[in-house]
């Protein structure tokens, strides 16, 4: 689960980690309003939005006034921010954060990971701060430092002063850069974040150590003891589709093709996604509904999968293991005949009883094309939705 | 010799008074599985389907000659309950539980540490189907219907596209030697490598197909493995070319963000290291079969 950076930022700053002074606003005048709060001559309006790359994107803006914070905000209020990290939808802005501006003399790249080969929380830290890390370890490889953490003890002192001697740090500030670390690591740890960035962490030009970028994400799967980071979640950075899906139990992520999949299980539905595009087709989504693929899942997954206007073909590929083929095919068949729907419907059924699940299709008198195997079912559903595209009608049964 | 579980191995099922727990314990008790205790705290002297439920592993153990476990708790506790079976003298542990922390996985990844290699219980899971010896014993929750006895290993992380690997096999007449679920986490018990290791010294398996998936070091890892050390022949399919990198699809591990991480990068990689990758998840039997007939030609 992401967060937004300001929240970022109160969370490290409770752990220690020094932030600039900074104000949330919901509109143009409170933003100018709380600048003047803060005080100073400069600040830095800031879009909140759950993605980096913001100021390429017109998301992070420079002012000298009110009048220049107010049109800033007034500017971003509403918009959709397009970043390398968004889509081509964007997110939606809904909040500026106002920040004093902070004239630095250095910056620093710093990322806490969980890292799947030592199976170790892992900090990557690097000098050559504000550039992106994909960037930094394409362009200046060798600047880059990388510290794991033997759970059982935490991360060290004497690890975090190797990581700020290694990045230059000048030995007055090398305390404080502990200091930093530390705060990072046990927030990441005690609040079971799997990810937190600073980008840049500064020197400021009166030696202070500050975070002028904060993100962290959390393990979904820990939220149940993290009630304070749970309610966090902002729904208005998700695919609403997504957010509907997440509400209602099913693993739901939205993509841009015209074939829209239910299936049970991830690796599954993963491969027929692919065997969609092997076929000449473009997935719609990935849709896992989980082991039991009862009649009231896979109506949910219908209603879910044919909101998606793009949708032009389902390719519905259950493999019964536990449960039967025949149990399916009545689930498919009761949730289409409740919920009629206006395209082609291929359903491709393995494991225990197929042949009797297949029956049950045929005798159903609805519009359900067969398939076998799952290339089979790709292959039918890419031409029944070119069918539907070039004749604009409905692929009636076939076999 | 199979790998892990035989006829022989004793079988606890951790968290065994739960609903899907009882369900698969019936299951595994119908296969033939030697299911022979359950462990609920606080609930020990009561019995499921007729086997009895300890308050403790250690209990469980010193009552039954348990050496391997099934973990059916839910993620609140399902780290706790790997430990606790690590240190009850577990020897083999399956965890089928989806949703444990990271952070917790971690935990168990290092308390395991603490015991000496030939002591060190070994761990598949969590978030997987379970393992499966055909014909001997069945330590999961997938169908034991669909798979024949025989010589292909089959190692994967994901629950129904082994299903379908197995069941693809069986249509041709193919058998299993073992199936292993290692999962969908980011953090698992054991990795690719480690049940290669397994297959390349059982001799039993023949021929091992290797079911991957975007995320994650552990493909290459794998590969690596494959070229320097292993002798026999290794098929692979990867899901998730058209994946999106950035989202997490389905399993928390499935995500693609670092390089080598992507459906195609590992393709290649496995490919360079001799592995037959099988393109599409319908011709995963047939690319075993035909790397078999290789073989005994």
């Amino acid at each position: 689960m992401d967060i937004h950076e300001y929240q970022a930022k109160e969370i490290l700053k409770s752990f220690g980690v020094g932030i600039p002074d900074g104000a949330l606003a919901y509109s143009p005048e409170q933003a100018a309003y709380r600048a003047r709060e803060l005080g100073g001559e400069r600040w830095v309006v800031k879009a909140q939005v759950h993605a980096g790359g913001r100021g390429k994107a017109g998301g992070v803006r420079m002012c000298a006034s009110d009048s220049e914070i107010q049109d800033a905000a007034a500017d971003m209020f509403g918009m959709k921010l397009v970043t390398h990290q968004t889509g081509p939808a964007g997110k939606g802005v809904y909040r500026v954060y106002v920040e004093a501006a902070t004239p630095f003399t250095r910056e620093i790249y710093l990322g806490f990971v969980l890292d799947r080969t030592s199976q170790r929380v892992m900090i990557v830290a690097s000098a050559e701060g504000g550039m992106e890390i994909e960037d930094i370890s394409a362009q200046k490889p060798e600047s880059i430092v990388r510290s794991t953490v033997e759970p059982a003890v935490g991360l060290r002192d004497f690890q975090a002063r190797e990581i700020a001697f290694a990045l230059g740090i000048p030995p007055t500030l090398t305390q404080q850069m502990v200091r930093t670390l530390q705060g990072c690591y046990r927030a990441f740890t005690e609040l079971d974040a799997t990810m937190v960035e600073i980008n840049p962490l500064v020197i400021t030009a009166d030696n202070r150590i500050l975070a002028l970028d904060a993100k962290m994400t959390f393990d979904g799967n820990a939220l149940f003891r993290h009630p304070h980071i749970a309610e966090l979640r902002d729904k208005s950075q998700e695919d609403p589709r997504e957010s509907r899906a997440a509400d209602r139990g099913l693993s739901y992520i939205g993509l841009t093709g015209s074939i829209g999949c239910i299936v049970n299980g991830a690796g599954l539905a993963m491969a027929t996604m692919d065997t969609i595009k092997l076929a000449g087709g473009e997935p719609a989504n990935f849709l896992d509904i989980g082991g039991g693929a009862t009649p009231e899942r896979v109506a949910k997954a219908f209603r879910l999968v044919t909101s998606d206007k793009n949708v032009q073909a389902v390719l519905v590929n259950i493999f019964a293991g536990i449960n039967r083929c025949d149990w399916v095919a009545e689930g498919v068949v009761q949730a289409l005949k409740a919920e009629p729907v206006e395209v082609p419907v291929i359903v491709r059924l393995a494991g225990t009883n197929v042949e009797e699940g297949l029956k049950i299709l045929a005798k159903s008198g609805l519009p359900i094309i067969r398939a076998t195997t799952l290339m089979e079912a790709a292959q039918r559903a890419v031409m029944a939705w070119q069918n539907d595209k070039t004749q604009n009608t409905k692929v009636r049964a076939v076999q | 010799m199979t790998i892990f579980i035989d006829r022989d191995t004793r079988v606890i099922v951790q968290g065994i008074s739960g609903r899907i727990a009882q369900f698969h314990t019936q299951e595994m008790l119908d296969y033939g599985t030697n299911v022979v205790g359950g462990v609920v705290p606080g609930r020990g002297g009561e019995t499921v389907h007729g086997v009895p439920v300890f308050n403790t592993v250690k209990e469980a153990v010193a009552a039954t000659g348990a050496d391997a476990s099934i973990v059916f708790v839910p993620p609140p506790f399902a780290a706790d309950s790997i430990m606790e079976a690590a240190d009850g003298g577990i020897r083999y542990c399956v965890c089928v539980t989806d949703g444990i922390p990271a952070q917790d996985m971690i935990r168990v990844k290092r308390y395991m540490m603490r015991y000496p290699r030939e002591k060190r219980m070994v761990l598949t899971g969590p978030n997987c189907a379970g393992t499966i010896s055909p014909g001997k014993s069945l330590l999961g929750i997938m169908p034991g219907h669909i798979y024949l006895q025989g010589s292909v290993g089959i190692v994967g992380r994901s629950g129904t596209l082994g299903y379908e690997a197995a069941q693809q096999l069986k249509d041709l007449g193919i058998g299993v030697s073992t199936s292993v679920g290692i999962g969908g986490d980011p953090i698992n018990g054991s990795s690719f490598r480690d049940i290669l290791e397994a297959f390349e010294a059982d001799p039993e398996t023949e021929v091992v197909c290797m079911i991957g998936e975007i995320g994650g070091p552990q493909e290459a890892e794998a590969a690596e493995y494959i070229q320097n050390h292993m002798t026999k022949p290794v098929v692979a399919y990867i899901a998730g070319l058209t994946a999106p990198k950035g989202r997490t699809m389905g399993h928390a591990g499935a995500i693609i963000s670092a390089f080598g991480e992507s459906a195609s990068e590992k393709v290649e990689i496995l490919s360079a290291a001799g592995v037959t990758v099988a393109e599409n998840p319908s011709v995963i039997g047939e690319t075993v079969a035909r790397v078999l007939r290789r073989r005994a030609a």
